[in-house]
């Protein structure tokens, strides 16, 4: 149930259109392989030898049988032992090939995937924010998941059995053609029918297996989005209800999975009739021109051995080409993911801005931003900070005091207007440079599994283990981390539900005091920590602010009427702005806010 | 595998249809290769041209018998396992949504989200390839071996003494593999939830140009999948080749043998052409088994995986627990807690409740106040002590009875895709009037101000729309079933004062009747409760009503005296 910044996609096909050819998803696979080039050539070389051995053996055993066919008492022993033996030779030497040939192919996929792996993360890390607030966490961890996985076993199985069945059935039909060039003209009626009816069925196969992976991806974001609220569904006690809606999206995944597989299931059979029908056509030519005179009884034997050899890869083949429907499948969801347009790259021309350097002067003029087009946020927006103020921005929830930050920190470019800091455009800045410049504490607070040591110093590779100290402590966070047991190296598990969220953003707080940053964003900082530990880390959080040019945004009016700037939004605009005293001077939206809070204290009113 | 095979257990019947019909099938493509000994063997020496005509024919006939009961088989092997997946999926979410809250914490969830994922697809795979090639390959084998017996005793032992070193080497190497694919599925849980906190975190991430550390952890957790994987499919591919040589040594003395058996008139060297075609179809069958060994042991290994979770025994069970006489709606007796049972979390916990009457909770950051909560829901049972709601011990009530006498907002609750409609009905199936009475009361009038009004959809976590707004959503479904407990974790933070205000009178006025607990961390918010509760490290140390606190308790004291002095 991925959305599209409200607009919601139609079930099942959510990030599944399909725009690839085939071709085209080979041909980028291709590009994959084509990274190991020299150990995909060996391969090659391995295959053909392991094969090649292997195709001897029929016709080998066919000497021997011709060398029994004269019948009792007439058989011609040192013959039958001579060739029985090398075929000993050649079927041991074909294995021990064939098992240097797995191994590399596997060498090879898990190269392969691992590299496409790296390539899809690398890429989501490059891609811009917009792009995870529209697509559920569930569908990309699908993609490196599932989808991955798919590619991954079709490459190591289906690879070695493609390239052994080319030589097989190459080899085959070419020993075939040396024992009895007219009965291999059976295969020219039925191979065209294998090769026709595999390829339509395929084309009708992928389409089938990406309405799998789709609903597959969809299931799965599904559960993921569920178990992270596990909690608050046994609260309500409506499991039934959720596992009833989880039944809905299973049942669609095995009804998308049942379509797939009843219909490939029919590919198989398909193509080993036709080989049993070659068979029963060999048979049939086979005998009479064996009472012709013009083959004898070995070259019949080892004609429909290598016949068998011959169909069985065309009969594995359809199997595999139904699996590589899967993969082909699961590839076009990666190269999609790949194709997502990426951060646009810094211009050439993208002036560097290291953080030293920042002035801190911030001017926003005319600006207008919507996250959907016709649905602006912001319109004609307009701030000037100078450097080393305080601006608090103030107004209703949803006025869009967030998508302010996100401008700023080009997050979202703006639709219309200037930001400038320092007398530049944003936009002329090479974006990581911007982006240092500022230090944020938000509401959602982010920590990672690791230790708290590596959460602190995040973003900060150079800093010694005294300077993470000592931010824990002006932090506030110190105390309680000494008190655990492994005290810095703590391990955070699973998003650091081991620790409260208030202790959450004392951490990320140190984080940001670390990061000595000259721009400080303060979005709802200290919502979820108490007043006692809000009182105690103040003197923290105003050394902090300190000489920065300061945005912060709060409810806690009390807390920003320091501010040397407060800009009061409504409906994406700013109606008011001032000092505290100036607003409260004119009873503007202001004051109003204020008072209500003031009243709220004066009465205590509360249930 | 016990737990899974009971899923199976029911689809044998069907299962064993497929097999019939699958069967037959693969018996009439069998004899195909007999057809062709009969051919060369006697219509040729007889120089009979009409017999070999029909007797190819046959084959032909035979040939559409097979094409046609494998697909009907293939299909009816799909359902099977369709039907198979979907019932273990839905009880693995099922069972997830009812595990303990301490079990899922075990667990982790990013885990349960793989086992249902990843896990299950594998486990789908096997039972769905072994089904159509488990049946297909052993009949092959069998079938072949049964008619090579008919044909010729003497040369299919050759082939039977080979069969026991193929088994045992499968059998070893699965056995093992099914340990390295284990193996390879807890590191791909790692991966994956690197990859989520990644995701998640994205715009820290970017903001501190982290993205090249990221990868670089990145990759070695996905370097570490792709090794585990690696060694598991190394193992595996061992099977093939030496199943090949073996069977082909089998062929070349079947060949040997076969020489000495025609020269004593033994036998006839059409049978021996037969017979190597017999062996082709055993060799090939026995590929088959091995590509299905490698299934076997991947769905072996994610099938306990799962029947991991299905298995865990139920921790919350319902208990008969003597009732308590206090004519109070909520009490807490000397309730003591830890999670780790390392350090108590709560100590000596004991308070009661009258109906409709307010507890606030306040206390520094980790005092225990959402950990209380947590109790009382019965999230955890509590380590001594007793928590009773209307004279029943809760661990007496059972949980659909428990569950539905709350209204819960929780810090940072759940919010998921869906409707705003459907976000504050939770799935309770309550009516629109409640639904928009409820968001009125929570001050949500910004839905009225969206474009598609309470039909609009929210992004998974409400991603598109703010803090605050997310807060009255959350309200609002707390207070939509009219609960006789009203539990408010820090859930009006992100709200402004005014808005904070106006919500704070409708509940006084609308909710009158119900008992509340309200955590916060202004005194502001809770000034007014018939009882504060001051929480410190897990110990209660102050409780009475705000007058009294600010007489009796210095922590109290303190935080009201910075409080006041903020506004002031």
């Amino acid at each position: 149930m991925a959305k599209n910044n409200g607009i919601p996609t139609p079930k099942g096909k959510s990030y599944e259109k399909p725009t690839a050819t085939s071709s085209s998803i080979l041909k980028r696979l291709w590009k994959y392989l084509m990274r190991h080039r020299m150990l995909i050539a060996f391969a090659v070389l391995l295959s053909i030898a392991a094969n090649l051995l292997a195709l001897i053996g029929p016709k080998l055993s066919g000497y021997a049988l011709d060398a029994i066919n004269p019948g009792a008492g007439k058989v011609d022993f040192p013959t039958i032992l001579y060739y029985a033996s090398l075929m000993i030779v050649f079927y041991f030497l074909s294995s021990i090939l064939n098992y240097f040939l797995r191994a590399l192919m596997i060498r090879i996929s898990r190269n392969v995937v691992t590299n496409m792996r790296q390539d899809v993360y690398d890429h989501m890390m490059s891609l811009p924010v917009s792009f995870f607030d529209r697509i559920g966490t569930g569908q990309l961890l699908s993609v490196l998941s599932y989808d991955i996985d798919t590619i991954n076993s079709s490459l190591s199985n289906d690879l070695v059995q493609i390239l052994a069945s080319l030589i097989t059935v190459i080899g085959s039909f070419l020993m075939m053609m040396t024992i009895s060039p007219p009965l291999v003209l059976i295969f020219v009626f039925t191979i065209p029918i294998s090769i026709i009816i595999t390829k339509s069925r395929s084309v009708k196969a992928r389409k089938l297996y990406r309405d799998r992976s789709a609903n597959l991806g969809e299931l799965n974001s599904f559960s993921e989005e569920m178990m992270g609220g596990l909690k608050t569904i046994k609260a309500y006690h409506t499991q039934d209800v959720f596992c009833e809606r989880f039944d809905q999206a299973n049942v669609d995944a095995c009804q998308a999975n049942y379509a797939a597989d009843a219909f490939s299931a029919a590919t198989g059979p398909i193509i080993n009739f036709i080989n049993n029908l070659s068979l029963a056509l060999i048979s049939i030519f086979g005998a009479i021109l064996y009472m012709n005179g013009s083959v004898s009884l070995g070259d019949v034997s080892s004609f429909v051995l290598y016949s068998r050899k011959f169909s069985g890869p065309i009969n594995e083949f359809s199997n595999i080409i139904s699996e590589l429907q899967s993969a082909l499948a699961a590839a076009e969801r990666v190269f999609r993911l790949l194709d997502e347009p990426s951060e646009p790259a810094d211009d050439a021309s993208a002036i560097q801005f290291p953080k030293e350097k920042v002035i801190g002067q911030v001017d926003i003029k005319d600006v207008s931003f919507g996250y959907i087009e016709n649905q602006t946020v912001l319109s004609g927006f307009n701030l000037s900070v100078k450097s080393g103020q305080t601006v608090a921005i103030v107004g209703p929830t949803g006025t869009g005091k967030t998508t302010l930050i996100n401008l700023l920190m080009r997050f979202y470019d703006i639709n219309e207007g200037q930001i400038l800091i320092d007398g530049q455009d944003i936009r002329t800045y090479i974006r990581g440079d911007l982006r240092k410049a500022f230090a944020m504490v938000l509401q959602d607070t982010w920590l990672f599994s690791g230790t708290i040591y590596d959460n602190i110093a995040y973003g900060n590779e150079n800093v010694t283990r005294d300077q993470v100290i000592a931010v824990a402590k002006a932090a506030k966070i110190n105390r309680f981390i000494q008190s655990l047991p492994q005290g810095y190296e703590t391990l955070l598990d699973d998003c650091g539900t081991n620790i409260s969220k208030g202790q959450k953003q004392l951490l990320t707080i140190a984080r940001a005091m670390l990061l000595d940053a000259p721009m400080l964003i303060l979005d709802e900082a200290t919502s979820n920590v108490d007043t006692q530990t809000e009182r105690s880390i103040q003197a923290a959080m105003l050394r902090l602010m300190q000489g920065r040019t300061c945005f912060v945004i709060a409810h806690r009016l009390s807390t920003i009427r320091d501010a040397d700037l407060i800009a009061v939004m409504q409906n994406g605009r700013i109606v008011e702005s001032g000092t505290h005293s100036e607003l409260m001077k004119s009873e503007g939206v202001y004051f109003e806010l204020y008072k209500a809070q003031f009243d709220r204290v004066d009465q205590l009113a509360y249930a | 595998m016990k737990t899974i095979w009971n899923y199976l257990r029911p689809k044998v019947p069907a299962m064993c249809v497929g097999f019939t019909i699958k069967f037959s099938g693969t018996i009439v493509e069998l004899l195909l290769p007999w057809m062709l000994s009969v051919i060369l063997d006697q219509f040729v020496v007889q120089r009979d041209l009409h017999s070999i005509v029909i007797w190819g024919s046959l084959m032909i006939l035979c040939s559409a018998v097979a094409l046609t009961t494998n697909v009907v088989a293939n299909r009816m092997a799909a359902r099977v396992s369709r039907d198979f997946i979907r019932e273990v999926r839905q009880d693995l979410f099922t069972k997830t949504t009812e595990i303990s809250c301490a079990q899922t914490d075990q667990f982790t969830i990013p885990s349960l989200v793989s086992r249902m994922s990843s896990d299950t697809y594998n486990l789908h795979m096997m039972v769905d390839r072994m089904q159509r090639l488990g049946v297909r390959a052993p009949i092959l084998l069998v079938g072949g071996i049964a008619i090579t017996l008919s044909m010729e005793p003497v040369l299919t032992l050759v082939l039977i003494a080979i069969l026991p070193i193929l088994g045992f080497i499968v059998v070893y190497i699965s056995r093992k593999g099914v340990v390295l694919y284990s193996k390879t599925q807890t590191s791909l849980d790692h991966m994956i939830r690197r990859a989520q906190e990644s995701i998640t975190g994205i715009r820290v991430i970017q903001a501190l140009s982290k993205t090249e550390y990221e990868k670089n952890e990145f990759n070695k957790a996905n370097v570490d999948v792709a090794n585990n994987d690696y060694r598991a499919s190394m193992l595996m591919s061992i099977t093939n080749p030496t199943m090949n040589f073996l069977l082909n040594i089998g062929l070349t003395l079947v060949i040997v043998i076969g020489a000495y058996r025609v020269n004593n008139g033994q036998t006839n060297p059409g049978t021996i052409v037969a017979f190597l075609s017999y062996f082709t179809i055993i060799l090939n069958a026995l590929m088959m088994v091995t590509r299905m060994f490698v299934m076997y042991s991947k769905g072996i290994a994610s099938g306990r995986r799962i029947a991991q979770v299905l298995d865990t025994p139920e921790e919350m069970t319902q208990r008969d627990l003597p009732c308590d006489d206090a004519p109070v709606h909520i009490r807490f007796d000397n309730v003591s807690f830890s999670y780790a049972k390392v350090n108590e979390n709560l100590k000596d916990i004991s308070f009661s409740l009258k109906q409709g009457e307010t507890l606030g909770i306040i206390g520094a950051t980790g005092s225990g106040k959402t950990t209380l909560i947590q109790l009382l829901l019965r999230f955890y049972d509590a380590d001594q002590g007793s928590i009773y709601i209307g004279n029943q011990n809760i661990q007496s009530i059972s949980d659909a009875k428990l569950h539905t006498m709350f209204g819960v907002v929780f810090q940072n609750d759940f919010l998921y895709s869906d409707t705003i409609f459907e976000n504050i009905d939770f799935g309770r199936n309550l009516s629109p009037d409640q639904i928009k009475q409820a968001a009125k009361v929570a001050q949500a009038d910004f839905i009225d101000e969206r474009q598609e009004g309470f039909s609009g959809e929210i992004a998974a976590k409400g991603a598109d729309i703010s803090g605050g707004q997310k807060q009255r959503l959350l309200i609002a479904r707390a207070l939509a079933a009219n609960p006789q407990i009203m539990i408010l974790d820090d859930s009006s933070s992100a709200l402004d004062y005014k808005t904070d205000a106006a919500l704070r009178f409708a509940l006084k006025s609308s909710f009158a009747e119900a008992t509340k607990i309200i955590i916060a961390q202004r005194i502001s918010s809770i000034h007014s409760a018939d009882h504060i509760l001051v929480l410190d490290d897990g110990a209660m140390i102050g409780y009475g009503t705000h007058d009294e606190l600010m007489e009796q308790c210095s922590e109290y004291r303190d935080i009201a005296a910075f409080q006041m002095e903020e506004v002031g």
